[in-house]
């Protein structure tokens, strides 16, 4: 994008939080099934793999880190990102990200990050360190660490933004939100 | 260095001489299309300034008409929309409406060379029609409303060479089944589509490999031109434009050959569409209560016609739901006018209007708990189309027919040879 220029630049996004794991090609249908389409945003976090890992959305804590397989994401331009940041998790690391989802994480500031190894790097409920920015991960638990791919600079300054429509929002191109 | 056709695209669109894969490029958009879904309260943001509303497409598909009091307002708000900004092409419910990917083939809507948008993830569907089309995010299409612009990272290119022509009985989703069973998916990549096999396939044959080339998580799926291609647009479109064929020592990924005339039917079992292909006779004998012909993939009068000839003089079987859905209102008055409503009317289909419905379980045929489905549509993952515990079989319009009249997954040989 040209214009991020109402980007805050330089923002550390930094996290370190319990991890949950899944596998390859999770999609988009998992994350935010139909049945969820008309609810509010914040009931549609609930039903995150509601049908693969029942129960699995109440038990997670504000905070927690979720560790994907490869084409994370994959599947349908719904807004199934905006539901994992509604959930509360703090940022997503994949062996590798669907191109349709990585842009919906850009457009909703939610922080995702290619980290080849990852998978295997950890057990569910150890804990990550991770230094977004520089895509850095360590594995707290076991002292272990990797590194993943950066964000392009213009969609990490997206992401700074808070997102597209904050942005918009900001240049008086959408309004507030009611 | 040369460049595929989505390298020379992207690089044009961005006024650039080159584009390398991993490049991210800021891209002009040409086309702009909204559907109910970016309208729906809980999705939409209010625009107040459009680039060009001459650039912007407006079409009501995914629930359509409005099943529920949400769709319902998603439709108020997007035909103030339409109204607040002059919009010119608007599909509303009613004579000119469809699946937005349909509606692109029926009106031109996509030139050779464009760059087109929509927040649907089958949009690369436009590809056909030698341009580059991408699903976004929602926002990704306010944005580009907005200002006319959007960005894309380069990937590198998968080149199928397509030869041969494709037996009786076997038709593109075959081809495409086929190709996401041995190759599985594509993240990162676009696909490119060639081959003197290309010749022999239908504007419709061609978008439904174009289509699905979603399943493959591909970035862009592109045809080149040809005559038929050219006379397919000009026919529906006025305005100038100019085929774009990649260099002749343009740089692949890979470059496979796929023998058309080597294929048989296909079948997808349920929970994923790639790396899950198997020959029909796999899946022979398994009870449906379920038979979808539609979607943006395979709801073309082809599609249609096809299913019309194997149930011509049949009845579906009891306890079959035989559910057909032409993708837009020009294919239905297509369809009817050429005969093969009445023939599926009277084998006992049931004809839905032009809506995405079934194919993303919103309404119009959602499944019940352990039910099964064979469907031509575009996805079988867990719950697509209904109760997380039903299950959804993935084959071509015929072969879906030819089961709707047996009531178990049949090969359509027994029914065309
Ligand atoms: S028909 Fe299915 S795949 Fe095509 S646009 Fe509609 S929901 Fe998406």
């Amino acid at each position: 994008m040209t214009d991020t220029k109402n980007a805050v630049m330089n923002k550390t996004m930094n996290f370190k939080g319990r991890v949950w794991i899944v596998g390859d090609n999770i999609n988009t249908d998992l994350i935010l099934p139909n049945k969820a389409f008309y609810l509010t945003h914040e009931e549609q976090a609930l039903y995150v793999f509601s049908a693969n890992r029942p129960g699995w959305a109440e038990q997670v804590k504000k905070g927690d880190i979720l560790i994907g397989g490869s084409n994370f994401g994959m599947g349908s331009s719904r807004a199934a990102a905006r539901s994992l940041k509604n959930l509360g998790l703090a940022c997503l690391i994949a062996e590798s990200l669907n191109g349709l989802f990585m842009r919906n994480c850009v457009n909703f500031a939610f922080p995702a990050l290619e980290c080849p190894g990852i998978h295997d790097a950890f057990t569910e409920g150890e804990a990550a360190e991770v230094e977004f920015d520089a895509a850095q991960v360590r594995n707290v638990t076991r002292g272990t660490a990797l590194s993943g791919k950066p964000l392009p600079a213009p969609l990490m300054a997206l992401v700074q933004a808070g997102g597209v429509y904050q942005l918009l929002e900001k240049e008086g191109l959408i309004a507030p939100k009611v | 260095m040369g460049m595929t056709i989505a390298e020379k695209i992207l690089a044009a669109k961005s006024g650039r001489k080159t584009v390398v894969p991993g490049d991210v490029v800021t891209v002009d958009v040409d086309t702009v299309i909204l559907f109910d879904n970016n309208f729906m309260p809980n999705n939409w943001r209010e625009i107040l300034k459009v680039a060009d509303p001459s650039k912007i497409v407006v079409t009501f598909d995914h629930r359509v008409p409005a099943p529920t009091q949400q769709a319902a307002a998603a439709q108020v708000t997007g035909r103030a929309f339409v109204k607040q900004f002059g919009i010119k092409r608007f599909h509303d419910v009613g004579h000119n409406q469809g699946i937005s990917h349909q509606l692109v083939a029926d009106y031109g809507y996509a030139l050779p060379g464009s760059v087109l948008l929509c927040s649907d993830s089958h949009t690369c569907s436009a590809g056909v029609f030698n341009c580059l089309a991408r699903g976004v995010g929602g926002p990704d299409i306010v944005y580009a409303a907005i200002k006319g612009q959007t960005w894309f990272r380069c990937g590198e290119t998968v080149r199928y060479e397509l030869v041969g022509k494709l037996p009786e009985a076997v038709t593109a989703k075959d081809a495409f089944l086929q190709i996401a069973g041995v190759h599985g998916e594509h993240a990162t990549m676009n696909v490119e589509y060639g081959g003197s096999g290309v010749a022999g396939l239908s504007i419709n044959a061609r978008k439904t490999l174009s289509a699905m080339s979603a399943e493959l998580s591909a970035e862009f799926a592109t045809f080149e031109a040809d005559a038929a291609l050219v006379e397919w647009i000009s026919a529906r479109n006025p305005a100038p434009f100019v085929p774009v064929t990649p260099d002749a020592d343009a740089k692949y990924h890979a470059v496979r050959k796929v023998d058309l005339a080597a294929l048989e039917p296909l079948v997808a079992l349920p929970d994923s569409v790639v790396r899950n292909s198997h020959p029909v006779s796999k899946a022979v004998g398994t009870r449906i209560d379920q038979a979808y012909i539609g979607s943006c993939a395979n709801g073309t009068q082809d599609d249609i016609e096809l299913a019309a000839r194997v149930v011509k003089g049949r009845r579906v079987a009891p306890g079959v739901r035989f559910i057909v859905t032409p993708a837009s209102q020009t294919v239905y008055r297509d369809v009817v006018a050429s005969g093969a409503v009445q023939v599926l009317l009277e084998a006992g289909a049931m004809i839905a209007p032009p809506t995405c419905g079934a194919c993303g379980g919103g309404h119009m045929g959602v499944l019940g708990p352990n039910e099964v489905c064979l469907t031509s549509s575009t996805r079988n993952f867990k719950g697509r189309m209904g109760d997380p515990s039903s299950q959804v079989y993935m084959a071509s319009p015929a072969t879906v027919a030819a089961s709707a009249l047996t009531g178990v997954i049949t090969d359509p040989r027994e029914f065309l040879q």
